[in-house]
């Protein structure tokens, strides 16, 4: 193990991979500026940088992705990915089954978001449900280095394209992380951070670390809080979500995404379909709002989930001492 | 390909072949107009540009690898696609290219080279640069170049630059097709662009570019030869314009009551199909018999191709949800 910021532990699995297989290629807007490291490494045929062009840099990357390539492309911030969303979503996503299974898609999108830098709404914007939305995209957002590590390396060796999307708030956090260069962290498993018995706490990204602290003061009241950490939101993890909630019968899903048909959007109707004779409370949401992310620091902290918006969800949940009537099966 | 007494005059002249690929394309393309009545789902010819997809893909070779678009039948057919295999398609029958999923559409045939069909005008032109990245970066067969075929419509598409200046400034062996058919959809394209050739944007991208009559299959041929080889040698994209008229509606069926009337009339004596019968009939390569002859193996051909779409099965419920991940 080593200790690591994201950022680092990103481009050591980058570096691992490209290592590993000529095949995986880097591109993006000043990828071979500043990791020079990969340049030197790899040469200026496999980092390469791009015209600002997100649209033909996306493209790009599809093309040569079903022609044997395994690109990376770093598009940097989220809300800029709308300039890709044909060849992500009309092309990655889809023609491998329009096509009849014809193609393969191994690629990999790099972007960040989220608040913490004040850089408004124009490069803050949390998008990550939006891909979860479209068929063919796999979507991953994870909290810890040692996870980016793991999971950007399991994405590059995936036959389908992946977005990875980095918490800017997470960047410059630290974190162990093996040093081994076939560490794998699987897709679609989620972790538990905490164990805990009576309320589930679902989040990934920054706010899973907001859920640890909150479940940390929770139980100095005698509530204990399970805290699971999603890393991979598509595919998702069904069933340690289901698990946990059928051991707690209580959920509250947080993140700093909107909460319009977002991720605990999505959560709260697995729970109604496959567990809602396990629950004790109405299911609970603390999201961002359905506004522009604001550059302001204090409108900025206002939007996004803290540990006093999660506990108090969780208290009010945990006062319900019996469900109505109507929410229980006959 | 039969063969039949309508063999070629010299076996290095490739005309009646591609007369009788240009007349496969026509009629395989009528029929699909035809059976709108029949309720087979709607379709985007390429009536009246036959010749660009002939000329262009008898300059490639096999290891070349095509990029298309929604008006794509010509293509697939020109580079041998089997018309019973493009009806299943359209029907969405499980003998089609793409299991029936994909519909007349966005038809790839990965066999034949003809691969990432996209149906969002430009979108092809999004994926070209890395295909072609791909291919310089030893992912293709030995030699093999990339080409992309557009309309004048993909063409006001900012995708278009992003791709000509990416192209040029890699370095990628990509073979610009743009088939300039005077519409884009709706719309002719006086009405959206002020100049009247695309070659002068693709100029501005430091393109090496030429335009010609798109309705000449031999010009094409010779241009595109021309393109080809030079991409070859040196790995540069070059830029075809190729001037020629979408003779029937976008999308089928489409009455056309917002075409000039005297502008299709001047398009249809310019048909590209009946210029090379006359050219062939007055060389004396080409007898009006020999002609009757081939129309009638390809109208056998086309029926046998809807007999063969017809027996085909409807794909199983299950495909609704494979290949969504590999």
């Amino acid at each position: 193990m080593e200790m690591m910021t994201v950022e680092q532990a990103i481009y050591q699995a980058l570096a691992e991979e490209m290592q590993r297989d000529n095949r995986v290629i880097a591109m993006g807007e000043g990828i071979a500026t500043k990791q020079l490291q990969l340049v030197e490494a790899f040469g200026k045929e496999r980092v390469r940088n791009t015209p600002l062009a997100e649209a033909v840099v996306a493209g790009t990357a599809v093309g040569a992705a079903a022609s044997g390539l395994r690109p990376v492309i770093d598009m940097l911030f989220a809300p800029f990915l709308s300039y890709a969303m044909d060849a992500l979503v009309n092309s990655a996503g889809k023609l491998r089954q329009i096509s009849g299974g014809q193609f393969e898609f191994p690629l990999v999108t790099l972007a960040m978001t989220g608040s913490g830098w004040c850089v408004g709404g124009q490069h803050n914007h949390n998008l990550e449900a939006a891909f979860v939305h479209m068929p063919g995209l796999k979507v991953l957002m994870p909290s810890t280095p040692a996870d980016f590590k793991g999971l950007l390396k399991s994405a590059i060796r995936d036959n389908n394209p992946v977005l990875l999307f980095t918490d800017l708030g997470l960047l410059h956090s630290q974190g162990e992380v093996p040093r081994d260069t076939d560490y794998l962290v699987p897709l679609a498993k989620a972790a538990i951070r905490r164990i805990g018995t009576d309320v589930t706490l679902v989040s990934y990204a920054k706010t899973v670390a907001v859920c640890e602290l909150a479940a940390t003061q929770l139980a100095e009241q005698g509530i204990e809080a399970e805290v699971i950490d999603l890393r991979c939101l598509k595919p998702l993890d069904e069933t340690t979500v289901l698990a946990s909630v059928r051991k707690t019968g209580r959920l509250v899903c947080v993140h700093e995404a909107s909460g319009l048909c977002g991720m605990a959007a999505e959560l709260s109707a697995l729970v109604a379909e496959k567990a809602f004779e396990s629950l004790r409370a109405p299911v609970m949401r603390v999201t961002g709002a359905d506004a522009t992310p604001p550059a302001s620091w204090m409108l900025e902290q206002v939007g996004v989930p803290s540990v006093q918006n999660i506990m108090g969800a969780v208290i009010d949940q945990v006062a319900i001492k019996t469900m109505p009537a109507a929410y229980r099966l006959s | 390909m039969h063969t039949s007494q309508y063999q070629m005059a010299e076996p290095t002249d490739k005309s009646l072949q591609w007369l009788e690929q240009m007349q496969l394309i026509r009629t395989y393309e009528l029929h699909l107009a035809a059976m709108q009545s029949k309720g087979v789902p709607g379709t985007c010819t390429s009536v009246g540009q036959e010749a660009c997809a002939v000329g262009v893909m008898a300059a490639l070779d096999k290891r070349d690898r095509i990029l298309t678009n929604h008006r794509s039948a010509a293509h697939l057919l020109a580079r041998g696609a089997s018309p019973g295999r493009l009806l299943a398609e359209v029907l969405g029958r499980i003998d089609g290219y793409c299991g029936g999923f994909s519909g007349s559409l966005h038809i790839s045939a990965k066999e034949l080279g003809v691969i990432l069909t996209s149906t969002i005008v430009g979108g092809e032109l999004s994926m070209a640069p890395g295909v072609a990245l791909a291919q310089k970066m030893g992912q293709g067969e030995a030699g093999g170049i990339v080409t992309v075929f557009f309309g004048d419509g993909a063409a006001c598409e900012g995708i278009f630059h992003e791709a000509l200046n990416l192209a040029v400034q890699w370095q990628l062996p990509l073979l610009f097709v743009c088939e300039n058919n005077q519409w884009q959809a709706f719309v002719h394209r006086l009405e959206t662009m002020p100049d009247n050739a695309i070659i002068n944007w693709a100029r501005g991208h430091g393109l090496m570019v030429d335009t010609v009559d798109g309705n000449d299959v031999h010009a094409v041929f010779e241009s595109a030869t021309q393109a080809v080889s030079a991409i070859r040698s040196d790995s540069m994209p070059r830029f075809l314009e190729l001037c020629t008229y979408r003779q029937r509606g976008h999308f089928e069926p489409d009455d056309q009551a917002y075409v000039d009337r005297q502008e299709l009339a001047h398009w249809l004596e310019r048909d590209p199909i009946k210029r090379l019968c006359q050219r062939l009939l007055q060389q004396g390569m080409l007898t009006q018999q020999s002609l009757n002859n081939m129309q009638q193996a390809i109208d056998e051909q086309i029926q046998a191709a809807q007999a063969f779409a017809d027996a085909s099965p409807w794909p199983d419920a299950a495909m609704l949800t494979r290949h969504v991940y590999a």
